[in-house]
C-alpha cells in the first residue's frame, strides 16, 4: 500500500502538482467532512457485495470474474419489477424487488457454475462471456423498456425505495449513502456464518482447499460449485440495489462504474474474509471518492492507475509472504 | 462482388482480434494465462498515436505500440512468472491500469479525456498485380494485413515445427518434465507472455492507424473477444485466425444490418456463445494446457 503511495506521487510530481497536499486533500475530503464520509460510504457499499460474492466463490476454489455482469442483469430486472408494479405497498415491494435481484444473480452466475460441474468449463472465461452477453442482453431488452431517448428505466415505486442515511444521521447531509449499506453489513454477517458456522460452508471451503479431498470426504462436487456460484451471483445481485433502489430509483446502462471488477481486488484485499471485505471495500470507496474531489487538479484517473497498482503489488507481496513464512522452521 | 466486399470487411475487422489471439496462444501454451490482453493494446494504441504525433511516421507508432505492449507484457511476466503471482488477478489489474493510465497521459498530452488528435495512419502499399484484385486487393494490400497473414502462417511453425515452439508446449503441459531436462521454465514463459505483448501492442496500433487517432477506452473488449477467439481456435494459431475471421464476419454483418429490424444484440453475443459452447465441448473439445494458470515454483516441484 506504502508501496502504490509512493508510485502515486511519482505520478503527482510528473505533472508538477505537490503530492503531500494532493494526498492530504484526498484524505479531508474523504474521511474529514460529513459529506465525504458519506460518498466514501456510498461508494463502497456495491464493493461490499461484490467483494463477498467474489470471496464466497474464491473460498470454494472459483475465480468469479462476473460480478459485473450478474449485477447488470439483477439491478435491470429489479427495477423493471420496481416499476412495473409501483403501486405495491413497501411491505410487499421492497422484499419483492430485493427477491428478484437476489434470483436474477445467483441464475446468472449458476450458468458458468453448471458448465463448471456438468462439462468442466472453466468459469473464468464463461464468467466473462456472460459479462458481455448481460451487457447486449441488457441493451436488447432495454429498446422496449428505456425511457425515450435514454439508456434508463422508469422510476421505481415509492415502496421499493431504501431511505438515505441523512435522515438518521444529519452529518451526513448531502451523500447518497443509504440504507444498502446496512444491507451490505448484514450480508456480510451472513457470509461469515455461511462460511465459518456451516455446514454449506465447510463444504465450499473444504472444496476450495483441496477438491480430490473434498471429494473423498463425501463433499458432492458439481453440486457445491454451483451452489458457491449461486451464492456469490446473489451477493452480486443485490451489488446494484444502492444505485436502484437508494439513490437514482431506476436503472442505467453503465451504473456500476465497474464495482463488479473492482470486487475481485476488494476480496483480494479483505483476503476472502467478510470482515476483511468490508474494510477493503471502505478503502477502495474512500479512494473513488478522493479521486473525485482532486479532479480539479490532479486528473482523477490517477486514482484507477493508483487501484491497478495496488492490486498487483498486493498479489506479488502475498507470493513473497507466504514463500517467507514457508521457509521458516516451524 | 458484394460478398467479397462483405469478406474484406471481415478482414479487416478480424486483423487485431488475429493479432492479439495469436500472441495469446505464446503465452497460454507456455502456461501463463493472459487475460491482459486488453491492456496491452489499448497502450500499444496509445503509444502508436504518441509516436506518430512526435514523429509524424505511421511506422515510429508502430514501433512505439510494439514496444509498449512488450513492457506491459513485462509487468504481467514479472509479477506472474518472478513472483508466481495469480495469472487472472494480474491480468485484470493490468487492464484497469492501462484504462487509467492512457486516459492520464491523454488529458496531459492532448488536454481531452476522450481523443488525442489526429495523427497518420499507415498507407497502402502498392503491390503489382493485386490492384487488379476486385474488393480483396486493397485490403490485402493494407501492410498490417499482410504482416498479419505472415505472422499467423510464422506462429503455427513455430509453435508446432520448431524446437522453441516443442519446449514452450512441453513447458505449459509439464513444467516440472521440462526443467528436468535442463529447460529454463521460467524464460520461455517470459518469452511467450513478452511475444504475446508485442502481438497485442501491434493490434493496437492496427486500431489506432485506422481510427487515425487514439479514443478512450478504444480497444472496447477486443482483448477479451480475441482470448475468446483463442479458445475456440483451441490454442493454435491457425484456429485463432480461424475463429477470429468468423468473429469479424459477425461483426461485419452486424454493421450490415444496422438499421434494419434484426437486433444486432444478437450478433454482438455470437462470439462469447460459441465460445461457452466450445467451451462446454459441443463444438469439439477445446482443452487448455495442462500447466495453464499454475505458477512453476522450482522449490516445490
Amino acid at each position: 500500500m506504502a508501496l502504490a503511495l509512493v508510485a502515486g506521487a511519482g505520478f503527482i510530481v510528473a505533472i508538477g502538482e505537490d503530492p503531500l497536499a494532493i494526498y492530504a486533500i484526498m484524505l479531508h475530503e474523504t474521511l474529514g467532512t460529513g459529506y465525504g464520509i458519506g460518498q466514501t460510504l456510498f461508494k463502497a457499499t456495491p464493493l461490499i457485495f461484490c467483494g463477498l460474492a467474489v470471496a464466497v466463490g474464491f473460498r470454494a476454489g472459483l475465480f468469479n470474474i462476473g460480478a459485473e455482469g450478474q449485477l447488470t442483469v439483477a439491478a435491470f430486472a429489479a427495477a423493471l419489477v420496481g416499476a412495473r408494479l409501483a403501486g405495491l405497498p413497501a411491505t410487499l415491494l421492497l422484499p419483492l424487488v430485493l427477491v428478484v435481484a437476489i434470483a436474477a444473480g445467483a441464475a446468472w452466475a449458476a450458468v458458468p457454475g453448471v458448465l463448471k460441474a456438468r462439462f468442466g468449463a472453466h468459469e473464468v472465461i464463461n464468467t466473462i462471456m456472460l459479462n458481455f452477453i448481460a451487457a447486449a442482453l441488457v441493451s436488447y431488452l432495454g429498446r422496449g423498456v428505456f425511457q425515450p431517448a435514454t439508456v434508463r428505466t422508469a422510476e421505481i415505486g415509492v415502496g421499493a425505495t431504501l431511505p438515505r442515511l441523512e435522515v438518521w444521521i444529519p452529518a451526513l447531509h448531502g451523500s447518497p449513502a443509504n440504507l444498502s449499506l446496512l444491507l451490505g453489513l448484514v450480508a456480510a454477517a451472513l457470509v461469515g456464518v455461511l462460511l465459518f458456522r456451516s455446514r454449506l460452508g465447510y463444504e465450499l471451503r473444504a472444496l476450495g482447499l483441496n477438491a480430490a479431498a473434498a471429494q473423498y470426504g463425501g463433499v458432492p462436487i458439481g453440486a457445491t460449485q454451483v451452489k458457491a456460484m449461486a451464492i456469490s451471483g446473489a451477493l452480486a445481485g443485490l451489488a446494484g440495489m444502492n444505485f436502484v433502489l437508494g439513490y437514482k430509483h431506476f436503472f442505467e446502462l453503465g451504473f456500476s462504474a465497474g464495482a463488479g471488477f473492482l470486487g475481485i481486488a476488494v476480496a483480494l484485499l479483505g483476503r476472502n474474509h467478510p470482515a476483511g471485505v468490508v474494510l477493503a471495500a471502505l478503502f477502495f470507496g474512500a479512494l473513488s471518492h478522493g479521486g473525485l474531489a482532486i479532479n480539479q487538479r490532479v486528473p482523477k484517473e490517477l486514482v484507477d492507475v493508483l487501484q491497478a497498482i495496488v492490486i498487483l503489488l498486493a498479489i506479488c507481496t502475498q507470493q513473497v509472504v507466504e514463500r517467507v513464512a514457508r521457509r521458516m522452521p516451524s | 462482388m458484394d460478398l467479397l466486399l462483405f469478406l474484406a470487411a471481415s478482414v479487416r475487422i478480424g486483423v487485431p482480434y488475429t493479432l492479439a489471439a495469436l500472441g495469446a496462444t505464446f503465452s497460454e501454451r507456455g502456461g501463463v494465462i493472459n487475460i491482459a490482453l486488453e491492456g496491452m493494446m489499448l497502450n500499444g494504441a496509445l503509444a502508436y498515436v504518441l509516436g506518430a504525433y512526435w514523429t509524424g511516421q505511421a511506422w515510429a507508432g508502430v514501433a512505439a505500440a510494439v514496444a509498449a505492449g512488450v513492457l506491459t507484457g513485462l509487468i504481467h511476466a514479472i509479477v506472474t512468472v518472478r513472483f508466481r503471482a495469480d495469472q487472472i488477478t494480474s491480468g485484470l489489474g493490468i487492464n484497469l491500469l492501462a484504462a487509467g493510465l492512457t486516459k492520464f497521459v491523454l488529458t496531459q498530452v492532448f488536454h481531452s479525456s476522450s481523443n488525442s488528435s489526429r495523427v497518420v495512419g499507415l498507407s497502402d502499399w502498392s503491390l503489382p498485380g493485386l490492384d487488379r484484385l476486385p474488393a480483396l486487393g486493397p485490403v490485402l494490400a493494407t501492410p498490417l494485413v499482410l504482416l498479419t497473414l505472415v505472422l499467423v502462417l510464422l506462429g503455427q511453425a513455430l509453435l508446432f515445427r520448431s524446437v522453441f515452439g516443442l519446449r514452450l508446449r512441453g513447458i505449459g503441459e509439464r513444467p516440472e518434465a521440462a526443467a528436468t531436462l535442463g529447460l529454463p521454465v521460467a524464460l520461455y514463459r517470459y518469452a511467450g507472455v513478452l511475444i504475446s505483448g508485442a502481438l497485442s501492442g501491434l493490434a493496437g496500433a492496427w486500431l489506432a492507424s485506422e481510427q487515425h487517432c487514439f479514443t478512450d477506452g478504444m480497444t472496447n473488449g477486443r482483448g477479451y473477444i480475441a482470448i475468446a477467439a483463442m479458445i475456440v481456435g483451441k490454442w493454435s494459431p491457425l484456429g485463432a485466425a480461424a475463429a477470429c475471421l468468423m468473429f469479424g464476419a459477425a461483426e461485419a454483418l452486424q454493421i450490415t444490418l444496422q438499421g434494419s429490424a434484426f437486433p444486432s444484440e444478437v450478433l454482438q453475443m455470437l462470439p462469447y456463445l460459441v465460445t461457452m459452447l466450445a467451451l462446454a465441448g459441443f463444438i469439439g473439445r477445446a482443452v487448455p494446457p495442462r500447466a495453464l494458470g499454475t505458477p512453476y515454483d522450482p522449490e516445490n516441484a
